[in-house]
């Protein structure tokens, strides 16, 4: 185990190399663009170009460039945002990753409870016309792009029936802090969160069911019925407890991909100030050093998530370890 | 249950019992005929080529039925409703009655349909022709991503070795990339060179549909090279191949007609469910504004136009995305369907 362990963390190191690497050269290697026009943002006046040739330096060889580059992002964190009036982009992100935070967690508790009753309901009611309807549910739920969905639930919250006492107490778009207000924390995220987190309902259900039907057809299954146990007991104790290994291991995925930076879409449709939309405002503004600090810091975040499902999963069953 | 598909995939002098319907036909036309009885995938099929015939005229709507241009700016414009004149841009509308409103919808097939948008282009045309970018960078996307992923697979698959660690790993680097923030990197970079990028004998300007198109492409390789590199490798160990390293038979020709033809319906299972997965992708990118560049319009710059209008003309941002949603809903239908004709073990699994 310990081997195992060693070696997975070798590999996300590489891998967190080889990322950085890969960003520098998108943002500074591109062949046939100018960085520092990049850099500087919209209408940059020459002394400005010339600053920043200097200050990254761009006539210098390859690998200074790049080392110098990651001592500003992870060492010295004094990266500065041109577009933006010289502001330093690390305590920037630092600063919205609460809300980030706050909006990923909660989604993912809906997600995880409403996709085991679902996918249990389907599989449990297999033959009757629930199993296909809360498929079809499923189906769709995973077929809606998902700033569209949250247009749609901006709609008919903030506008259509607000009036009515069913969202009338939905506050303004935005994000307030725990600290500052848990009741409006809470009544700012609730639409944000179901929002997210319907896709990732619909597709956890469909792969549950799948995995408990195909489970329900293993032998220790059949032992477990043989010996009389019920049928709340089997499915709780053998067949759903099995499932579980997928998808805690798809969930560990998903969950790093989502505090990463995969909540930008509805960060931006419900106004959430978390480190998507800073991603966002900074493509507005063409603020290319924010965006380069967020893609490697969302990146690395993602590879470590990788790193602990790997080691949990590993853990959990040793068959996977020599691999 | 493994030992009934044994059977079946005996020939059939051994397996005398197999059903008349099974015997003597190809794996292509019985999956064929699976599929075909699969009226609910069938369905997904009939739907998602609608989508794409009505798209393909939107330029015989835009010209012959609603006589509009719906790429140019047409703030003065007006139309006839009922008889009177009633100008495009309507002044005062919204919660403050403040600025201008364009027209709602009419519910006229040939006059403004879903209304106008912030421009006063008729937003029905729009559609249409935003569905053509939509597909165009979907299908296309999802089409050079499985033929990329799938060559480096054969390679990889059947060269081993040194050439399999140094593409896996490749592969391992772009895929613990997120999806949206790989593209992003790329796009920006890409799309703030307004001079156009060349990529030797390559042109690409930053309006051209071809940009999104290869950065989806590209961001998708390894979910496509994965499962397929798992299938070229079981596939190369079996007695067939051998038998054809025995007879002396080149590498191009091991892989091209050994190998590819016993993987290419892992392919082919993947492929509606990647375009359902690339159509997404693009309508974020573009609804990002990173995606498809004005005068093009694609679903998702449509409803990012609609979203300043979302209160008062919502139907700007909600048809698009009804589009969107049909699109990938048939083709997820569709992609499960093809699966289940595909692979009868999966069917199989389900069902048993």
């Amino acid at each position: 185990m310990l081997t195992f362990i060693v070696r997975r963390m070798a590999w996300t190191v590489l891998v967190m190399f080889a990322i950085t690497v890969l960003v520098f050269v998108i943002f500074f290697k591109t062949p046939g663009v100018d960085p520092a026009r990049q850099i500087a943002g919209r209408n940059p006046s020459p002394q400005v170009m010339q600053e920043i040739r200097h200050q990254f330096g761009l006539d210098r060889p390859f690998p200074v460039q790049y080392g110098d580059m990651m001592k500003k992002i992870f060492i010295t964190r004094d990266l500065v945002s041109y577009s933006n009036q010289g502001i330093k982009v690390i305590p920037e992100i630092i600063a919205a990753a609460p809300a980030t935070l706050s909006l990923v967690f909660g989604a993912a508790l809906i997600w995880v409870v409403m996709a085991i009753l679902m996918g249990v309901a389907a599989a449990v009611m297999r033959g009757t016309l629930l199993d296909p309807l809360l498929m079809i549910i499923a189906l769709i739920g995973i077929s809606m792009p998902v700033f569209w969905l949250g247009e749609v639930v901006n709609l008919i919250t903030q506008s259509r029936l607000h009036h009515t006492f069913l969202f009338s107490w939905v506050p303004p778009l935005g994000y307030t802090p725990l600290t500052q207000n848990p009741v409006r924390w809470f009544e700012g995220l609730f639409f944000p969160w179901i929002t997210l987190s319907i896709l990732y309902i619909g597709f956890y259900a469909r792969v549950l069911r799948a995995n408990l039907l195909e489970i329900q057809n293993e032998d220790y299954v059949r032992t477990a019925r043989a010996k009389g146990l019920t049928e709340r007991r089997v499915l709780v104790r053998h067949t759903l407890r099995n499932s579980m290994i997928t998808f805690v291991s798809l969930f560990g995925l998903d969950f790093g991909v989502l505090v990463g930076g995969g909540a930008l879409l509805t960060e931006v449709v419900f106004a959430i100030h978390g480190v998507g939309f800073l991603t966002y405002q900074s493509l507005t503004n063409l603020d290319l050093p924010t965006i380069m600090s967020t893609v490697i810091y969302g990146a690395f975040f993602i590879v470590l998530a990788n790193t602990l499902v790997d080691i949990a999963y590993a853990g959990l069953d040793p068959r996977v370890r020599p691999a | 249950m493994a030992i009934a598909l044994t059977e079946s995939a005996e020939p059939p002098a051994q397996a005398p019992d197999l059903p008349p319907e099974v015997s003597g036909r190809s794996p292509w036309a019985l999956a064929g005929r699976r599929l075909w009885r699969n009226r609910i995938a069938l369905s997904a099929l009939v739907l998602f080529l609608l989508i794409i015939l009505v798209c393909l005229a939107a330029p015989l709507y835009a010209h012959d039925i609603a006589k509009v241009n719906p790429f140019v700016n047409n703030l003065n414009g007006t139309t006839i409703i009922d008889g009177h004149k009633v100008p495009l841009m309507q002044q005062g509308g919204g919660i403050l009655k403040l600025g201008e409103t364009p027209l709602g919808p009419t519910w006229h097939i040939s006059n403004y349909f879903l209304g106008a948008d912030q421009q006063g282009r008729d937003v029905f045309a729009r559609v249409l022709y935003g569905g053509r970018s939509s597909l165009e960078i979907g299908i296309g996307s999802a089409v050079i991503c499985c033929v990329i992923a799938t060559i480096i697979a054969l390679i990889a698959g059947y060269f081993g070795g040194l050439v399999d660690a140094i593409l896996s790993r490749l592969m391992d680097v772009i895929w613990a990339f997120p999806v949206y923030l790989l593209a992003i990197s790329i796009s920006t970079v890409l799309l703030t060179e307004q001079s156009g990028l060349s990529i030797g004998p390559l042109h690409l300007v930053a309006t051209s549909l071809w940009l999104p198109t290869i950065i989806i492409a590209f961001i998708y390789l390894p979910y496509v090279y994965r499962p397929i590199r798992g299938h070229v490798l079981s596939v190369s160990e079996k007695e067939f191949v051998q038998a054809g390293i025995a007879q002396g038979a080149s590498d191009l020709r091991l892989i091209f007609s050994d190998i590819l033809p016993n993987v290419i319906s892992v392919v082919i299972v993947l492929l509606p469910l990647m375009i359902a997965t690339t159509i997404l992708t693009e309508s974020a990118l573009s609804f990002l504004s990173i995606g498809v560049q004005p005068p093009n319009a694609s679903w998702g710059t449509i409803i990012s136009d609609g979203q300043d209008l979302l209160y008062t003309r919502p139907w700007v941002a909600i048809a698009p995305g009804i589009m969107i949603v049909l699109t990938v809903l048939a083709l997820n239908v569709l992609g499960d369907g093809v699966r289940d004709a595909l692979d009868p073990r999966a069917k199989l699994r389900v069902e048993g």
